[in-house]
């Protein structure tokens, strides 16, 4: 055994800063580096909500200050709606593949799932580095699209054509709409590469003793949205590149004959706008769950750990996170019920929408059992774990109401599909990233962040989110429809406009609240308190090792495992947790 | 074997001993009466009647707002039970020194007597939902009913009736003319086909004049982008698409002018693009047909 | 090692990403030595005249955006006593090759009662285009151009002017407002001073043509374009009139749309 480990070769130490830092093939610093990146893209993606929110509350008032940062953007002061549009565009882009795709796979799954499982690396270190070099590259084309000619595109990140295909359909639609296309391709890549690391790494690299089922949720979660996203992302993949191609090379996918634009023949025809919805939803439905289930794997995580208790039910768990991700690549219709689609095909697709509750609610109850009979320590990570919970089921529930064919043709593309998609995967999600932050920044970083900071941080986020997404329900109802400008030109409209107001206010103080996490984040960095090697005292193999993991993690000794990955408060053991790697004696 | 391990515990120091956070108790009850706060303020928001679905005058409407009670009731039960749950295990279950937690691993009983309940609820829902669909668009519009085409464009509608020839004449893209858009205008907005008797008698329209209590057949076509109709008044939204045409019905009960919204970004002035439904008496409508049909 | 084929494989995305976006720069037209007038230039004077029936002013349906002030009859056939205006007459052809410098003075186009004023008018490459909003209303202003860069830019009630340029000559580029749809202007770009729009008596000027022949092009945007030959002598006005037959109004070609797909 011994002499196993001792013959896997060693890794060359990477010498310059350069290799060790940047163009790094340790998956910790590349974590690290998808962490950042994630983190620049949620300030992005926040300050672009902003924007959003400045107009919708208060459309006529001029912004001098802001027309000197945005030149294009505002004229006279005011903000025109075609820059609203592309900020709605960018932050719903931003949001989704930037923040949400990348920082709780990418970013904590790089770190933390090959630590998991007792390897010293991805099975594909290169690849590794180039999955990240390209989600890199594709950042800044998305970035570069706010500054080209006609600014960012303002199809909505779902981006439907005849919209997106035609270049004087808005403002935007040129230059802007390619390079929107490009980075999104380019980012499918890079998603699709790395599910491919995720994947082989899981099945192939698991150390001694660490069956299936003793790896803890978080690896069962990294391993199901790597098979989603090895399904999902060639998809869009295809489908953008064939969007460009009707865009730049005279192609006719999604064009029907016919089409004129601002009394311009649009030439091409034979194709259909349904095309790309149903391409789209395709990816775009697995997409929510791929974001959804690492963070459900890291909520059980930091659950157990801080309840002191082991995962209720932790196979329902396993089968119920299965059953979501293959479930989700047969609901994409229950985005296009009113879409022109034969109103027959919805049927199924409505059926199969609300059966996906079952396992959604499955996974609630076990969540709920976990806290049952538990001793919860009320740390920052705990809160937000808790705090998901509750957005889960909030945001959770209203999804029943949108998959109704009858009540969605009354909901669609109107808030309450805002408002139940910012709870469900949004903001949900964002707490699992700060639960997965605040419990693994002492691993990562060798410090504690600190806690009453933390607290703040958590009750102020918690109680803006509600304050922010609850009235978009409401909203909703109203009949409001979503990507409007602004609320002055309909009847119906006019009376939400104080709505909008608070909604408003609330968004820039939870925005605010966001600044006590950076202030925490940097001053922990430098003056935490130092942490141990297993602060939280947990169980899983993170824990053993040193802190910050050496590279190889487990200076050239493979732990060997005994146990599953959650067993707290043991009965007649000494400490009330078991280290995976103690043995059973 | 051995050795490694010894090597790893060795390895790492003793973990630092656990401060266990401050005041757990006080954490319990406020994290505990958050969510009830939070839950309770939610749905009473959502059952306060101020936001209510917008007054509806479509004869369907009344099984849509049914339909909705139904659900609303249903997850605001399921919303309040998980939220009362996860304050009660919030409050009761914090640590205390020296005891330890249940080392329950699960109950598979429970988890699938839950789930078989959970599974039977939703499942009922989406039946009870798909019954409501299929009264309103798995069927065709009752013969006699009153046939218009909606056809919208960037960010325009245009609405036709076929005149008293009861058929829609010829139309061609490359005839569009929106510079006239008054109603007696050849070719006009939708590129009438001068040439074809059938469209002598047709009438193009920026409102949708409709009489009150009689099957209305609306085809939805677009002229350059996707567009949706979106009545608030008659909890109607369906997609117009170019390529396509799209055929929905409904009944309008009450006389009286309505908003007609796009629900389908399509550009800068989405927010914008506003028609009128003008439900008029049978007696008016048919007045206003003979006014404008006479070009 | 590996790190340099890495570098290598993100710069040619960035390089691609960007040579989408700048592949559609344009380039500024090329320039020979500046036309200077001599000062034995001569004028070009004419008269639109119009025969047939005049059609009738169709009165256009504002009623969904209810802050179009006024009532708005369609005005692209304005004919008094036979006569035709708003006919875009300039000179097609026959200039020596020269540069001619671009006027610093703006052109304006005013949204007044949501209607463009003036509906035909004439520019010079790199010569200011002023977009005025004089309506409480939001407008966008959406030229379709062929040669030139397409923009698209909402104007909203309260916002001060818009200033553009074209960077080639164009002629004509159909101008819209997507919000209303009827209203239409359009803009004729050309790389010389020599165009003029006829007035409400039909007449029309091109003034400080050198002498030469050319051939000159009237173009209305109902009845198309008609051409004529002049030539103008040493210090002399040429005379050029032309008329449209309203009963021969233009015909666009048909295009062949595929039937629409049934959904029930
Ligand atoms: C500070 C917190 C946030 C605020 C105030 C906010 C606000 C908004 C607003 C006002 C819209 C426009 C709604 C519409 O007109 O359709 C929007 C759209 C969107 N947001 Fe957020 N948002 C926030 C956080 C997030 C997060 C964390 C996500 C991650 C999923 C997200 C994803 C999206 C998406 C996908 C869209 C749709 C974009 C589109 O329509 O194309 N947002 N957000
Ligand atoms: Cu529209
Ligand atoms: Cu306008």
């Amino acid at each position: 055994m011994s002499e196993e480990i001792q013959a896997l070769p060693q890794i060359k130490k990477p010498a310059t800063f350069i290799g060790k830092y940047v163009f790094s093939r340790d998956h910790k610093i590349i974590g690290l580096q998808y962490f950042f990146l994630a983190l620049a893209a949620a300030l992005a993606g926040t300050l672009m909500s902003l924007l959003i929110r400045l107009r919708l509350a208060w459309p006529q008032e001029r912004w001098p200050l802001l027309e000197m940062i945005f030149p294009n953007g505002f004229s006279d002061g005011l903000m025109k709606p075609e820059f609203y549009l592309a900020m709605v565009t960018m932050h719903g882009t931003m949001m989704v593949f930037m923040v949400l795709s990348v920082a709780p796979q990418s970013a904590f799954g790089n770190y933390f799932l090959p630590i998991q499982i007792g390897a010293r690396e991805m099975v594909f270190p290169r690849l590794n580095m180039l999955s990240f070099w390209l989600t890199f590259a594709s950042f800044v084309v998305l970035i570069a699209a706010l500054f080209v000619a006609g600014g960012a595109p303002i199809g909505g990140w779902t981006f439907y054509p005849p919209l997106s295909a035609i270049a004087s359909a808005g403002p935007g639609q040129g230059a802007g709409a390619d390079l929107w296309l490009v980075s999104i391709g380019v980012f499918c890549l890079a998603a699709f590469l790395g599910s491919i690391n995720f994947i082989v790494t899981t099945l192939t690299r698991r150390t001694k003793g660490m069956s299936l089922m003793r790896m803890p949720l978080t690896c069962w979660g990294w391993f199901t949205t790597a098979c989603i996203s090895l399904l999902a992302f060639p998809v869009l993949l295809v489908a953008g590149l064939l969007l460009f191609l009707d865009r730049n090379f005279g192609m006719s996918f999604f064009k029907p004959a016919g089409l004129v634009v601002t009394g311009q023949v649009i030439e091409g025809g034979g194709g259909s706008p349904l095309l790309w919805q149903h391409l789209f939803w395709f990816f775009g439905h697995p997409e929510v769950y791929l974001v959804i289930i690492p963070v459900m794997g890291v909520i059980s995580h930091v659950m157990a750990t801080f309840a002191r208790k082991p995962v209720f039910g932790h196979r329902a768990m396993v089968t119920a996170m299965l059953a979501i991700g293959a479930l989700g690549f047969l609901i994409w219709g229950h985005h296009m019920f009113v879409s022109g689609m034969n109103p027959r095909l919805g049927l199924a697709f409505s059926v199969l929408t609300l059966v996906i509750g079952v396992p959604s609610a499955v996974k609630t109850f076990n969540w709920l059992g976990t806290l049952w009979g538990a001793r919860i320590r009320f740390t920052t990570p705990m809160l937000f774990a808790i705090g998901f919970v509750s957005l889960f089921v909030s945001g959770g529930v209203t999804g029943l109401v949108l998959g109704q064919m009858a009540l969605d043709m009354v909901f669609h593309d109107t808030y309450f599909v805002t408002g139940h998609f910012h709870m469900v995967m949004g903001v949900a999600a964002v707490f699992g990233i700060f639960a997965a932050t605040y419990y693994w920044f002492p691993k990562m970083f060798g410090r504690m962040m600190n806690e009453t900071m933390g607290k703040l941080h958590f009750w102020l986020t918690f109680a803006g989110v509600y304050a922010i997404f609850v009235p978009f329900h409401l909203l909703g109802i109203a009949g409001h429809p979503r990507r409007y400008a602004d609320t002055l030109w309909f009847d119906f409209l006019k009376p939400l406009e104080p709505l909008h107001i608070f909604i408003t206010i609330a968004a820039f103080v939870t925005a605010a609240a966001q600044l006590i996490f950076a202030g925490n984040f940097l001053l922990s960095l430098r003056k935490g308190a130092r942490a141990g090697d297993n602060p939280w005292e947990a169980t899983t193999l993170e824990w053993t090792v040193a802190t910050p993991p050496p590279m190889e993690n487990f200076a050239g000794r493979l732990p060997v495992v005994h146990r599953g990955p959650y067993e707290y408060s043991t009965p007649g053991a000494a400490k009330d947790y078991s280290m995976q790697t103690e043995s059973l004696d | 074997m051995k050795i490694c391990e010894l090597k790893l515990v060795i390895h790492s120091p003793l973990p630092t001993p656990h401060s266990p956070p401050p005041l757990p108790t006080l954490m319990s009850r406020l994290l505990a009466i958050a969510i009830w706060l939070t839950a309770i303020v939610t749905a009473g928001l959502f059952a306060w009647s101020k936001w209510r679905l917008p007054e509806s005058v479509a004869a369907h409407s009344a099984m849509i707002d049914h339909q909705f009670k139904i659900t609303l009731a249903v997850i605001g039960v399921g919303f309040l039970l998980a939220h009362a749950a996860l304050g009660y295990v919030v409050w009761r279950y914090r640590a205390k020194d020296g005891e330890r937690a249940s080392p329950s691993q699960g109950n598979a009983r429970v988890e699938f007597i839950l789930a078989g309940c959970v599974a039977v609820v939703f499942i009922a829902l989406a039946i009870t939902g798909q019954r409501v669909w299929a009264r309103l668009r798995l069927n065709q519009a009752p013969p006699g009913a009153v046939q218009i085409e909606a056809v919208a464009q960037q960010f325009v509608w245009n609405f036709r009736y076929p005149g008293p020839d009861g058929k829609f004449g010829r139309t061609d893209p490359r005839l569009y003319r929106d510079a006239d858009n008054s109603i007696g205008a050849r070719p006009g907005p939708l590129g009438l086909d001068p040439n074809d008797p059938l469209g002598k008698d047709d009438i193009v329209t920026p409102t949708l004049v409709a009489p009150a209590n009689r099957p209305i057949s609306l085809s939805l076509l677009s002229k350059d982008v996707i567009h949706d109709f979106y009545v608030p008044a008659l909890r109607m939204k369906q997609d117009a698409v170019p390529g396509m045409k799209i055929n929905i019905h409904f009944t309008a009960t009450r006389e009286g002018r309505y908003e007609i919204a796009c629900a389908e970004l399509c550009g800068q002035f989405h927010h914008q693009m506003r028609a009128y439904l003008d439900v008029k008496s049978p007696r008016d409508y048919e007045e206003w047909l003979k006014k404008n049909g006479k070009q | 090692m590996f790190s340099r084929r890495t570098i290598a494989a993100f710069l040619f995305t960035v390089t691609v990403a960007l040579g989408v976006s700048c592949g559609k720069q344009e380039t500024a037209t090329p320039a020979g030595p500046v036309w200077k007038p001599s000062g034995n230039e001569g004028n070009v004077t004419g008269v639109i005249s119009f025969t047939g029936a005049v059609p009738a002013p169709s009165k256009l349906d504002m009623s969904n955006d209810s802050k179009c002030e006024g009532e708005n009859f369609l005005d692209d056939v304005v004919v008094k006593d036979g006569k035709l205006q708003n006919v875009f007459v300039y000179v097609k052809s026959g200039l020596p090759q020269a540069a001619f410098e671009t006027p610093t003075n703006d052109v304006t186009l005013d949204q007044k009662g949501c209607k463009y004023v003036p509906r035909v008018l004439g520019i010079q490459t790199g010569q200011p285009l002023r977009i005025v909003n004089s309506d409480t209303t939001n407008h966008n202003i959406h030229p379709v151009p062929k040669v030139n860069r397409e923009w698209n830019e909402s104007q909203l009630a309260g916002q001060g002017p818009i200033i553009r340029k074209f960077s080639k000559p164009e002629v004509m580029i159909p101008v819209k407002c997507n919000q209303h749809s009827w209203m239409m202007a359009h803009i004729a770009v050309l790389s010389h001073p020599f165009f003029a729009v006829s007035d409400a008596s039909g007449a029309f000027t091109i003034k400080g043509l050198p002498p030469g022949e050319y051939e000159i092009e009237a173009w209305h945007e109902r009845y198309g374009a008609k051409t004529a030959k002049i030539k103008v002598a040493e210090k002399t006005d040429a005379k050029a009139d032309f008329t449209f037959d309203g009963s021969v109004a233009y015909q666009p070609g048909s295009l062949k749309a595929q039937p629409a797909m049934m959904i029930p």
